[in-house]
C-alpha cells in the first residue's frame, strides 16, 4: 500500500484510452464501474476534444456482482459494435473489473464478431499509464499484423532504391495527452519532407486500424516517444526487419543526430545544406551577447524520460547551463535517465512522490526548474522560475498556437519557454531593487506574483529549511541579515546556505557582513 | 404527486462516483483528512476532478492497493495501519480521519469499519477515525457526502434542546445568510452539519428539527431521525419559490407567526424577483435537457421551469428518493419527463433529436456537445457555487443564462436577430 497525495501517471487503462482516442475507427470496451467515466474529461477538457473518447464503460454496480456480469459485458460489446461499427475492438478492464475476473477479452472473442478483437491485460495494481499506452499500442499492432508477418516480404535498407521510389518511414508514438505531440508530428513531417523522406503512417495519432496494416511498408520507423512506441518498434524490427531510430529529435544537436541516424538507416546521403544548425535560431540566440547571463545557470530537471534526457542535453550543451539535479517518474525509463545523469556526474532521482522531488529541488538550489506542472507549483512556492517540459498534461500544455518541442522550430520554442521565466526572474529582482524608489508603485509584479524579489515566501522557506541544522549554533547579526537582503532573491537561499556552511567550517558563531563576503570569496575560488 | 412521467433507464452511465464529493468536503472541514483506500484510478479521479495541483499537501490522499495487498487481507490491514500512522505523524493537525472505501476495497472486502475502530483506539484522544464508502459500484457523485455525514452522526452529542439543524454542505457566506434570516424569524439556535470544524459537531435529539439543504442526503436523514430529530418536509432551497417554502417549513416547525414570516421574506422576495428579471428574459421559452449527475437536477428543473420559464425536455437523475423528492415533484409542471438511471448513448440521441437550447451535463460530455452546437452547463458547478437561498436566486439563474448569452455574443445569429 502506497500513500499517494498526487500521482504523475494515471492507471494503465488510461494509457489504453490514450491510444484508442488518438486513433480513428477503433473502439474500446472497458469493463469498469461508473466512476471510471471521469477519464473522458481528460480528453474533452484538457485536450479540449470536441468528440467523446470512443470508449464504452460497462458501469457495473454492486447489485450486478451477484448476478451475471459476463452477460452484462457481452451486452455492452455487441451494442458498442452495433452502434459505432469500429474496424477493430479493444476489450479490457480497469482496476475493479480485474478483481472480479470476467475476462472480457475472452468473452468478446467467443461472441463470433466479424472484426479483429484485441484483448488487453493491463495489470492495474503494478503498472501505470505510459506502460498501459505502450502495451496497448504494441498489442494492437501485433494483433493486426501477426498473421501477415510470416509471408510479408522482408524489407532491406535499399528496398526503396530497388523499387525506384523515395524512402518512407512511420512516425510512431505520438498520442493524445502526450506533450506537444500534435505539433511535433507536423515539425518532423516538414523536416523529413525537406530531406526527401516520405511518411508512410503516423500512429497512433490520427491512424485507423487499416493504416496500421500498412506499417510494414515503411523502410524505417521513427520512434518519436520511446515511452509509447519502443516496444512496437522492437517488434516491427524483429518481425519485418524494419530498423528504428533511437535519437529523439528534441534540441538542435539531437535533431542533427536524429537526421544522421535516420539517413544512415535508409542509406541516404544527409544533406548538410538542408540541415544546417541555423535552421533554428537557438544556436545564435544562445551565442548572442545577451545570453551571457545564462552561463552556468543551475537547472533542476524532472519529468518523463524522453523529455528529461533531451532537456539535460540542451541545457548542458546548447545553453551553457549547469544541470544540478535530474530525475523521472517513469520507472520504464529509469535506466536511460540514470545513464544520462551519470554522464553529468549526477545521480538520477527516480520517484513517483512529488514531495520527494520538491525536497531534491530545494537541496540542489536551482535557478531554473524544468519540470511538469507539479514542479511548476513547487518551484512557485520556492520562488524559482520554472518552465514545463513534460506530461502529465494540463490545459495550459495544449496551447492554441503551434509550439512543437521537436526539430528546428521546437528548439526555438524551447529557447523562449526556458529563457523567458529567467528573464522574468531578473525583472522581479529589479522590482525588488527599485521598490524603495519614489517612482515605484506597488502592484508591479510579474508572473511570479507575490513570490518575487523581496522579503518573501522563498526567503522564509529557505530560512525554515536551515533552522534545524543551524539555528542552535549560528546567529546572523542584523547587519549580516541586511547584507544578505541585498543579494538577488534567486540566489539568496544558496548564499545563506553557503555562508552558514563556511561559518561552521571556520568555527564562526556570529555571521555578519564580513563573514558573508569571506564566504563568497571562499566559494568563488 | 403531480403528473410527472417517471421512467427508468439502464445501460452505460456517465456519472462520477461518490469519491468526488471529497473535493468539497475537505474544504468544508479543514481539520479532517480523507484517505481513500483504493487504486491509482481513485487517486487519478480525484486529482482530475479537483485539479488539485495548487495545494502543497492536500487534505485528501489515496492508500493505493498493490498486488501484495490483494494477496492477503491480513497484510492489507497491517499496511493500512502503517500508512495511517505515517500520515498522522506527518499531519499532526488532523482531528478526524475518514477512511473512504472504493470499488476495489469493496470488492476485495477490506473491512474499513473494523480498521477505523482499531485505529481510533490506537489514536485515542488525538484523532477520530471513521469510515464510509464512496465506491462507484454503490454511490454516485454527491452520495459521497451522504456517506461521510452518516459516519459522523454517531459522534454527535445528544441533546433535547430545541434547535434548527441545517444539513448538507453549503457555501459559508450562504450559510451565514440563511442563519441570519432564521434569526430574524426568531429561531434562536441554528446549527449546521457538517460543521466547519470536524470536532465541533452539533448536538442532536428530540428537540432538533432538520432542514435538508441538499437533496442527496437519504441515509443521513434516516440516522438523524433515528437519533430523535424531526425531518422537516420541504422542497430544496434553490430559487425563490423553493427557498421560501424551505424557510417556511422551518417557520412552521417552530410555530413562527405567519405575519412575521411574511414581513421578513417579502422584501427579499421582491428584490430577488427584480434581480431575476433580466435572466428570465434570456431563459424564458428556452428548451432545457438535464443529464443525471449531481442529484440536484429535480430542484434545478423546478426552478428553471417555474421561475425562469424554461421548457423541460427531460430531467435525468441518477436515482430517485420519492419520499424526499415529493415536495419537489409536486411543484413540477404536468407531464415532466423524469428519467431515473441512464443509458448515455440513447440519452445523447434524445438530446440531439430534441435540439435543446441548453444541456446540463458532466464535464466529460460538455465539449463534445458544444462542438455539435449545443450549449452546456456543467453540473459540477452547482456543488461549488453559492446558489442556495432567496438572495442567490438570480445568481443561480445567471449560471444558466451565461452560456446562452455567450453563444449569442459569439454566434453570427446575433447579427441576424439584431
Amino acid at each position: 500500500m502506497e500513500l499517494t497525495l498526487w500521482t504523475y501517471e494515471g492507471p494503465p487503462h488510461i494509457g489504453a484510452m490514450r491510444i484508442a482516442t488518438s486513433m480513428k475507427g477503433l473502439h474500446y470496451v472497458l469493463h469498469a464501474p461508473q466512476g471510471d467515466t471521469y477519464a473522458d474529461l481528460l480528453f474533452t477538457m484538457i485536450e479540449r476534444r470536441g468528440s467523446r473518447p470512443p470508449v464504452t464503460y460497462t458501469t457495473f454496480q454492486a447489485k450486478d456482482l451477484g448476478g451475471d456480469t459476463a452477460e452484462l459485458v457481452k451486452g455492452h460489446i455487441s451494442e458498442a459494435v452495433e452502434r459505432f461499427k469500429p474496424e477493430a475492438l479493444l476489450v479490457g478492464e480497469s482496476c475493479t473489473a480485474e478483481l472480479i475476473q470476467d475476462q472480457p477479452g475472452s468473452l468478446a472473442k467467443g461472441m463470433g464478431l466479424n472484426l479483429p478483437i484485441i484483448s488487453l491485460e493491463l495489470p492495474a495494481y503494478s503498472k501505470k499509464e505510459n506502460w498501459g499506452a505502450a502495451e496497448t499500442f504494441y498489442q494492437l499492432v501485433r494483433g493486426l499484423l501477426k498473421d501477415i508477418a510470416e509471408d510479408f516480404s522482408k524489407q532491406s535498407k535499399i528496398s526503396w532504391k530497388e523499387a525506384g521510389r523515395r524512402p518512407r518511414v512511420n512516425l510512431l508514438g505520438p498520442s493524445l495527452l502526450g506533450f506537444r505531440c500534435r505539433d511535433d508530428v507536423l515539425e518532423i513531417q516538414k523536416i523529413l519532407g525537406e530531406n526527401g523522406i516520405d511518411i508512410n503512417v503516423i500512429a497512433p495519432l490520427g491512424a485507423a486500424p487499416s493504416d496500421l496494416i500498412r506499417l510494414p511498408k515503411a523502410d524505417a520507423n521513427v520512434c518519436l516517444y520511446p515511452e509509447i512506441a519502443e516496444s512496437t518498434c522492437i517488434w516491427l524490427e524483429r518481425n519485418f526487419n524494419i530498423p528504428f531510430t533511437t535519437t529523439v529529435p528534441i534540441g538542435v544537436k539531437a535533431t542533427q543526430d536524429f537526421l544522421e541516424e535516420l539517413c544512415s538507416l535508409l542509406d541516404i546521403e544527409i544533406s548538410s545544406l538542408i540541415n544546417k544548425p541555423e535552421k533554428s535560431k537557438l544556436p545564435w540566440y544562445s551565442k548572442s551577447v545577451d545570453s551571457n547571463y545564462l552561463t552556468g545557470k543551475r537547472v533542476f530537471i524532472f519529468g518523463d524520460g524522453t523529455h528529461v534526457i533531451a532537456a539535460a542535453r540542451i541545457a548542458n550543451e546548447e545553453l551553457g547551463f549547469e544541470v544540478v539535479g535530474m530525475g523521472t517518474y517513469s520507472r520504464e525509463m529509469a535506466r536511460k535517465v540514470r545513464a544520462a545523469a551519470k554522464e553529468l556526474g549526477l545521480e538520477a532521482l527516480i520517484t513517483n512522490d512529488y514531495l520527494e522531488v520538491e525536497e531534491a529541488m530545494k537541496d540542489s538550489a536551482p535557478e531554473l526548474v524544468l519540470g511538469t506542472q507539479m514542479e511548476r507549483h513547487s518551484a512557485k512556492r520556492l520562488g524559482i522560475p520554472c518552465a514545463v517540459i513534460s506530461t502529465p498534461m494540463h490545459v495550459q500544455d495544449v496551447p492554441a498556437r503551434y509550439s512543437p518541442q521537436m526539430g528546428w522550430e521546437g528548439a526555438n520554442v524551447i529557447f523562449d519557454d526556458w529563457v523567458h521565466p529567467l528573464m522574468m526572474g531578473l525583472e522581479e529582482h529589479l522590482i525588488g531593487m527599485f521598490r524603495h524608489d519614489f517612482e515605484f508603485k506597488d502592484g508591479h509584479q510579474s508572473h511570479l506574483g507575490h513570490l518575487g524579489g523581496h522579503t518573501n515566501e522563498s526567503e522564509k522557506i529557505s530560512k525554515g529549511m536551515n533552522q534545524t541544522s543551524t539555528e542552535k549554533t549560528l546567529l546572523w547579526t542584523p547587519e549580516g541579515e541586511l547584507e544578505l537582503s541585498k543579494i538577488p532573491f534567486f540566489v539568496r537561499g544558496k548564499v545563506r546556505r553557503n555562508t552558514e556552511k563556511y561559518a561552521i567550517q571556520v568555527g564562526c558563531k556570529q555571521i555578519d557582513g564580513e563573514t558573508l563576503l569571506d564566504a563568497k570569496a571562499y566559494f568563488s575560488k | 404527486m403531480s403528473g410527472s412521467t417517471l421512467l427508468k433507464e439502464t445501460g452505460p452511465r456517465e456519472v462520477f462516483c461518490g469519491l468526488t464529493s471529497i473535493v468539497w468536503l475537505h474544504r468544508r472541514m479543514p481539520d479532517a483528512f480523507f484517505l481513500v483506500v483504493g487504486s491509482r484510478t481513485c487517486a487519478h479521479l480525484i486529482q482530475s476532478a479537483a485539479g488539485v495541483m495548487i495545494f502543497a499537501e492536500p487534505r485528501f490522499g489515496t492508500a493505493i492497493l498493490e498486488e501484495r495487498d490483494l494477496a492477503g487481507l491480513a497484510d492489507a490491514h497491517e499496511e493500512l495501519d502503517r500508512v495511517v500512522k505515517n500520515l498522522l505523524k506527518r499531519r499532526p493537525e488532523i482531528r478526524t480521519l475518514f477512511l473512504v472505501g472504493s470499488c476495489p476495497s469493496e470488492v476485495i472486502k477490506i473491512d474499513l469499519a473494523r480498521a477505523a475502530e482499531r485505529l481510533t483506539s490506537q489514536f485515542k484522544g488525538q484523532v477520530t477515525i471513521l469510515n464510509y464508502s464512496g465506491s462507484g459500484i454503490e454511490t454516485t457523485f454527491t452520495q459521497g457526502e451522504d456517506g461521510a455525514l452518516k459516519a459522523l452522526v454517531p459522534l454527535m452529542p445528544s441533546s433535547r434542546e430545541s434547535q434548527l439543524l441545517l444539513v448538507g454542505t453549503l457555501a459559508n457566506p450562504v450559510e451565514d445568510r440563511l442563519k441570519t434570516i432564521f434569526n430574524r424569524l426568531g429561531i434562536q439556535k441554528i446549527s449546521s452539519f457538517p460543521p466547519r470544524q470536524s470536532t465541533e459537531l452539533p448536538s442532536i435529539g428530540p428537540g432538533t428539527k432538520v432542514l435538508l439543504a441538499q437533496p442527496y442526503l437519504t441515509d443521513t436523514a434516516r440516522v438523524l431521525k433515528d437519533r430523535g430529530a424531526e425531518i422537516l418536509q420541504a422542497p430544496f432551497p434553490l430559487g425563490v419559490e423553493g427557498s421560501k417554502l424551505w424557510i417556511e417549513a422551518a417557520a412552521n416547525g417552530f410555530k413562527i407567526k405567519k405575519d412575521l414570516v411574511e414581513s421578513t421574506l417579502e422584501p427579499l422576495i421582491t428584490r430577488a424577483q427584480k434581480a431575476l428579471k433580466p435572466y428570465i428574459e434570456q431563459l424564458s421559452g428556452k428548451k432545457l435537457f438535464l443529464l443525471p449527475e449531481s442529484q440536484l437536477e429535480i430542484p434545478l428543473a423546478r426552478f428553471l421551469s417555474n421561475e425562469c420559464g424554461m421548457e423541460l425536455i427531460e430531467v435525468g437523475i441518477p436515482y430517485l428518493n420519492r419520499q424526499m423528492m415529493e415536495p419537489e415533484l409536486e411543484l413540477l409542471p404536468e407531464n415532466t419527463k423524469i428519467i431515473e438511471g441512464q443509458h448515455v448513448e440513447k440519452q445523447l440521441d434524445r438530446v440531439r433529436e430534441s435540439n435543446p437550447d441548453l444541456v446540463v451535463c458532466g464535464m466529460g460530455l460538455a465539449n463534445p456537445l458544444e462542438a455539435e452546437g449545443i450549449s452546456t452547463k456543467w453540473s459540477i458547478e452547482m456543488v461549488f457555487s453559492p446558489i442556495h437561498g432567496i438572495d442567490q436566486a438570480s445568481d443561480l439563474a445567471e449560471l444558466f443564462a451565461r452560456p446562452l448569452h455567450r453563444n449569442n455574443l459569439l454566434s453570427p445569429k446575433t447579427l441576424e436577430t439584431a
